[in-house]
């Protein structure tokens, strides 16, 4: 474990969020005032499909300590299908940045339905959790560090 | 074999079947080879070189001259041949433009694999039955092929043709290969080794691009990272991360498309072993999802395109590696 | 350059509480672009309304942001004022400072801080839209309706009436479906046939309305507003224009052992065959599987007697081809095969009947003439079993039960009950339930009326074995009786089987084709299962009748009635206004790979050969894709297939998204 140096260091979080159902949970965490970290900050996309790994890294890389994204249940998606890709798509980013010696835990992918707006916040308590244990992200920034 | 194929693509151009052949021209010493069109019979004769380092995958200058009026006759080793059906799959490939002539293949090397054994001053190599007798400057010299081939070779996934118009030589079987012992001997490691193993690799990345310009998948009319529109253009990275970030998205973009043709391992002037990314991810798709080998057969879904409702893994499958 | 407007809700307290506005209209005055913020009460308002309006136009505002509550609640509320003052729409974005801040945060200072984040990532993201506009898709003002039972007439009847035209496909000779089949309805007893039969006639007669019998859709393609349906029609090998319906054919017909599944398979008809003397269209259609002359070349007797000269043996299934605006689907059901029930010995005896086949024996128009007698022996049957749920409401189906109430059984066994002891006062009936199930609007009266004023005796309680004796030819039926907790033995002279009810069986290729969902159970599922009851998810198709779930006529006719304005209220549009936030090559980019084609989840791309100018003037031919922008529902999944970024999602592109997520790690 790495050690934090800051006692009040904060991670940044980044929450991929689907229009339909984790949005929705998200809004409704708000309506019934559940409350989780304000570290965490939602990007509104119609559906998790849409999430190119793309996002991910350049969040990583403009200095986000954890990466979630949340979608429809698999079954439930809006658009059918959707979540079923993001399902392959994430499980194979996420395995290859464990294989980098990335901390896999840094990202994460979650199924949030509009009627769970405690599971939302249940989720992001543990992420955040798991986010600060981990403590700042180094390594895939510093993946390229040239010897010194 | 080289006369041989000499005298096929001379053949088939003047019988009209072909104007041009696309294949490897001589350069000053015997291991510089450089991928060439001839178009001119005399030049063909003279130039056109086909030896132990010709290890250059030619389907990827497909996709460019099948665009071409008439007819390109194309040598394709077993392994190139995946390439030119996973291109022809994804449209990339005018197959009618293109006689394909197979040819065997048993194993390439390089000049700079032969100096890592100590030979340097090549004048000639030639391989005779698993052996490879160099000439040098200093005289001969034998070595077991296997210690001097490339990695890709040593584990070679087929002797398959998958596609060809006419055969020169035999044709093989797919092999039972342990190309993938690489990758789990690193996904063996802490997270803490992987990841030095892999700054150690990447570090000495200088962002030439050439695994790029020479990856058959790579074949985008705008690669993502030239086009301003994408948000993730660099040419020269402006920091580390944007560095590796590269890599990533090179390996991910191909994934489900890679042939595993180690093109990319081959021609990396820092010899950063590419390919065990893209073999990373073979692996995992083909553990997961079931068997499939990009270029197999044309017209294939990539297992990228597709998926299953009930049976596909939960990305927390993957290992909560992390805090070691 | 974009000048954007930052304007900052209060909303009343439940963010200005929490999240100190002022700081976050300040901190918006130093964002790049932003040239005007402001905090206010109540946004929403009307007042709040006017001044980002009035700011629009005084400040010749391009782009605004909204601090306030979820894009959910009031994204188009802004959108719209920003519209009505000449901003395109798409150029307004909302920061969701209320649920997802100022509600879950408790710390002042955070929540203003990260209000402050959202607010800078939702001006980044407006720095780079692009005014959208949606496009639109003329819509062809005719209806397919498939299933010509009572749910599908009544749907195509309501269309015709609102003056477009409407095509019936059924897959049957004629149209009319299980209604036709039936004696009387409950609770009324009224007369079933009386109602239907003028029903069928008022769909011939309406010159709006086309009626394919005897056919089958066979494919569907294109989208809402724009569908292109293949009618396959099947050889009838009877011309149905000349076709007179006299049925001289059928009485001349020497085959004549043909089971007749208009009775179900309990009485025979011939070759040549007209369902029943009321159908429509009345013309006679020959049965290939028994027609002598269609088997073994001989005969051809019907071919000699018509005089209209109607007969072609040579017939062939023909295939058309018509484009609709909407479909209905009113597949109907069908009832289980009750054999799988051993117990229940329908095999095994022919007096033991389904609910539907006992529908039959009541008919006047049925095999006996309306004479209730035993299949088996042709007696009248003095003692009558009814089993109630046999299929229905069972975890375990194996035996191809299902799980759900098959919701009409307890109200048909009922009237059954009641005609019989109407017709047959002596007869005694005793009915075998889990649980009687009666609401409607006269329904439990009817059923009350079953048992307090006729007599027949409801046992709560299962049936374990019906055993055929035959020596006495009578049914030994072994129940219990639940409430009394005893065994109850009873010697029926029959048995009826009130069988669960299934969709048809020719539904799932139906969804198939319309890419309609279904559920578990193979009904079409609804939209939405409360708020959109008669759409199906995909646009343009809508449902009614068993199709989408068990229930009984008038409810099957109100929701047909239901599904028909929706087609109307579809079908009056000249066109229909696209998503605007849809899929887009830059075609330029495209390689023409096909991985998008095969991702997208609606079939919205196709790939198209299309010539380019090429920077050095020469001309090339170039596979690239196209995005439907009719069909496209912007869910992204081919923008992330695309290897080259050539596909981006309007409203949601690549560099809005990064430009959000750098604002947001800042």
């Amino acid at each position: 474990m790495q050690v934090n140096e800051n006692e009040n260091w904060k991670p940044k979080i980044i929450a991929f969020c689907c229009n339909w159902c984790s949005y929705s949970g998200a809004d409704l965490a708000g309506t019934n005032r559940l409350s989780y970290p304000a570290e965490v900050k939602i990007v509104r996309v119609p559906c998790s499909c849409r999430i190119n790994p793309m996002f991910i890294l350049r969040a990583f890389g403009r200095g986000a300590d954890g990466v979630i994204i949340c979608g429809c249940h698999p079954g439930d998606c809006h658009y059918s299908e959707g979540n079923y890709h993001t399902r392959r798509r994430m499980t194979l980013l996420f395995s290859m940045l464990n294989y980098l010696g990335v901390e896999s835990a840094r990202t994460r992918v979650e199924w949030v339905s509009a009627a769970e707006g405690q599971r939302f916040v249940n989720v992001m308590n543990s992420f955040v959790q798991d986010i600060t244990e981990l403590g700042p992200n180094r390594r895939l920034e510093d993946l390229r560090c040239r010897e010194n | 074999m080289q006369g041989e194929l000499i005298k096929r693509a001379v053949g088939l151009m003047e019988n009209g079947t072909v104007n041009r052949v696309l294949g490897w021209r001589r350069g000053e010493f015997v291991y510089d080879i450089t991928p060439s069109v001839f178009s001119d019979k005399d030049d063909l004769e003279k130039n056109f070189v086909y030896n132990e380092f010709c290890g250059n995958n030619l389907s990827r200058y497909l996709v460019q001259e099948s665009e071409k009026e008439g007819k390109i006759a194309v040598f394709l080793k077993p392994c190139d041949t995946y390439s030119f059906n996973q291109l022809c799959t994804e449209h990339r490939i005018k197959r009618d433009n293109v006689y394909i002539i197979g040819i065997e293949c048993y194993g390439k090397t390089s000049a700079d694999l032969l100096r890592e054994k100590g030979i340097s001053a090549i004048l000639d190599a030639k391989n005779n039955n698993g052996t490879l007798i160099v000439e040098t400057v200093y005289g001969e010299k034998q070595i077991p092929m296997m210690d001097v081939m490339a990695e890709r070779c040593v584990s070679c996934k087929s002797k398959k043709h998958v596609i060809y118009d006419e055969l020169i030589g035999e044709d093989g079987g797919v092999l039972d290969s342990h190309r993938f012992d690489q990758v789990e001997e690193i996904e063996k490691m802490t997270a803490e080794e992987r990841f030095n193993f892999w700054r150690g690799e990447l570090s000495r990345c200088i962002r030439c691009n050439a695994c790029r310009d020479v990856c058959p998948a790579c074949t985008c009319e705008k690669c993502v990272f030239d086009n301003p529109k994408s948000g993730i253009r660099n040419k020269g990275a402006a920091d580390d991360f944007e560095e590796n970030m590269y890599h990533i998205i090179r390996a991910y973009h191909v994934a489900g498309r890679c042939t595993d043709c180690g093109e990319c391992s081959r021609v990396c002037p820092e010899h950063i072993p590419l390919h065990l990314l893209n073999r990373k991810f073979i692996k995992d798709y083909n553990e997961l999802y079931g068997p499939f080998m990009a270029g197999a057969e044309i017209g294939q879904v990539s297992p990228m395109c597709d998926f299953t409702k009930e049976k596909d893994a939960e990305p927390s499958i993957v290992q909560k590696g992390g805090a070691e | 350059m974009q000048r954007i407007g930052v304007f900052v809700c209060h909303c009343g307290s439940n963010i200005a509480a929490t999240v100190d506005v002022e700081a976050v209209a300040a901190a918006a005055k130093k964002v790049p672009g932003v040239v005007f913020s402001a905090d206010y009460m109540y946004m929403c308002s009307e007042a709040g309304q006017a001044l980002v309006k009035d700011t629009i136009k005084n400040e010749k505002l391009t782009g605004v942001v909204v601090c306030s509550c979820s894009p959910h609640m009031h994204e188009n509320t802004f959108r719209k004022a920003a519209s009505s003052v000449g901003m395109n729409p798409y150029m307004v974005e909302i920061a969701n400072i209320r649920e997802q801040c100022s509600w879950v945060h408790k710390d002042r200072e955070l929540a203003t801080q990260k209000a402050i984040g959202l607010m800078q990532a939702a001006v980044a993201k407006v720095q780079l839209n692009a005014p959208l506009t949606a496009g639109t898709t003329p819509v062809t003002k005719r209806a397919l309706v498939i299933g010509g039972g009572i749910a599908g007439m009544q749907a195509a009847l309501d269309i015709a009436e609102a003056g477009f035209d409407v095509d019936i496909v059924e897959q049957k000779p004629t149209i009319g479906g299980k209604m036709a089949q039936l004696d009387k309805t409950f609770p009324t007893l009224d007369c079933a046939s009386c109602i239907v039969t003028p029903k069928m006639v008022e769909v011939a007669q309406n010159e709006k309305v086309h009626i394919y019998s005897y056919s089958e859709v066979t494919d569907v393609r294109g989208f809402v507003g724009n569908f292109t349906a293949t009618i396959k029609r099947k050889a009838r090998y009877v011309d149905e224009k000349k076709c007179t319906g006299c049925g001289l054919c059928t009485e001349k017909c020497p085959m004549r052992k043909v089971p007749d599944e208009w009775n179900m398979n309990m009485g025979k008809r011939s070759a040549v065959y007209i369902p029943f003397a009321q159908a429509i269209p009345k013309v006679a259609t020959i049965d290939p599987r028994y027609c002598l002359h269609l088997t073994k070349g001989t005969c051809g007797i019907c071919s000699r007697v018509c005089e209209a000269g109607a007969i072609n043996y040579q017939a062939k299934d023909e295939f058309i081809e018509e484009k609709y605006g909407a479909i209905v689907v009113a597949t109907g059901y069908e009832m289980i095969d009750p054999g799988a029930y051993d117990e229940y010995a329908y095999t095994q005896s022919p007096d033991v009947v389904t609910s539907l086949e006992y529908e039959r024996l009541m008919s006047a128009a049925g095999p006996t003439g309306g004479h209730l007698v035993r299949p088996s022996d042709g007696k009248e049957p003095k003692k009558i079993v009814f089993i109630q749920c046999v299929g229905s409401r069972e975890e375990d189906s194996c035996k191809g039960g299902k799980p759900y109430c098959s919701k009409v059984c307890c109200m048909y066994t009922a009237k059954h009950a009641i005609l019989t002891k109407d017709h047959y006062p002596d007869t005694d009936i005793t009915v075998f339930y889990i649980d009687v199930r009666t609401p409607g609007k006269l329904f439990d009266e009817f059923y009350r009326r079953a048992v307090e004023q006729y007599g027949v005796h409801y046992i709560k309680g299962a049936v374990g074995k019906v055993v055929p004796n035959p020596v006495t030819g009578k049914l030994e039926v072994q129940g219990a009786d639940l409430i009394l907790n005893e065994q109850v033995h009873i010697d029926a002279d029959m048995v009826v089987l009130a069988a669960a009810i299934e969709p048809s069986r020719s539904a799932r290729q139906v969804a198939t084709m319309l890419t309609a969902s279904m559920d578990t159970n193979g009904f079409f599922t609804e939209a939405h299962a409360k708020l959109r009851p008669v759409e199906s998810p995909t646009a343009g198709v809508f449902l009614c009748g068993m199709a989408q779930g068990p229930k009984d006529i008038p409810e099957t006719v109100g929701q047909a009635g239901a599904a028909a304005a929706k087609v109307i209220g579809l079908l009056v549009k000249n066109e229909l206004t696209n998503n605007a936030c849809v899929a887009h090559p830059d075609e330029w980019m495209c390689n023409g790979c096909s991985q998008c084609e095969k991702v997208c989840p609606y079939g919205a791309i196709t790939y198209v050969e299309k010539e380019f100018k090429m920077p050095d003037r020469t001309k090339k031919m170039r596979r690239v894709a196209q995005v439907n922008e009719a069909v496209c529902q912007g869910c992204g999944a081919c923008t992330v297939t695309c290897p080259s970024g050539a596909m981006d999602l309007k409203g949601f592109s690549n560099s809005e998204i990064m430009a959000e997520v750098d604002a947001l790690c800042r």
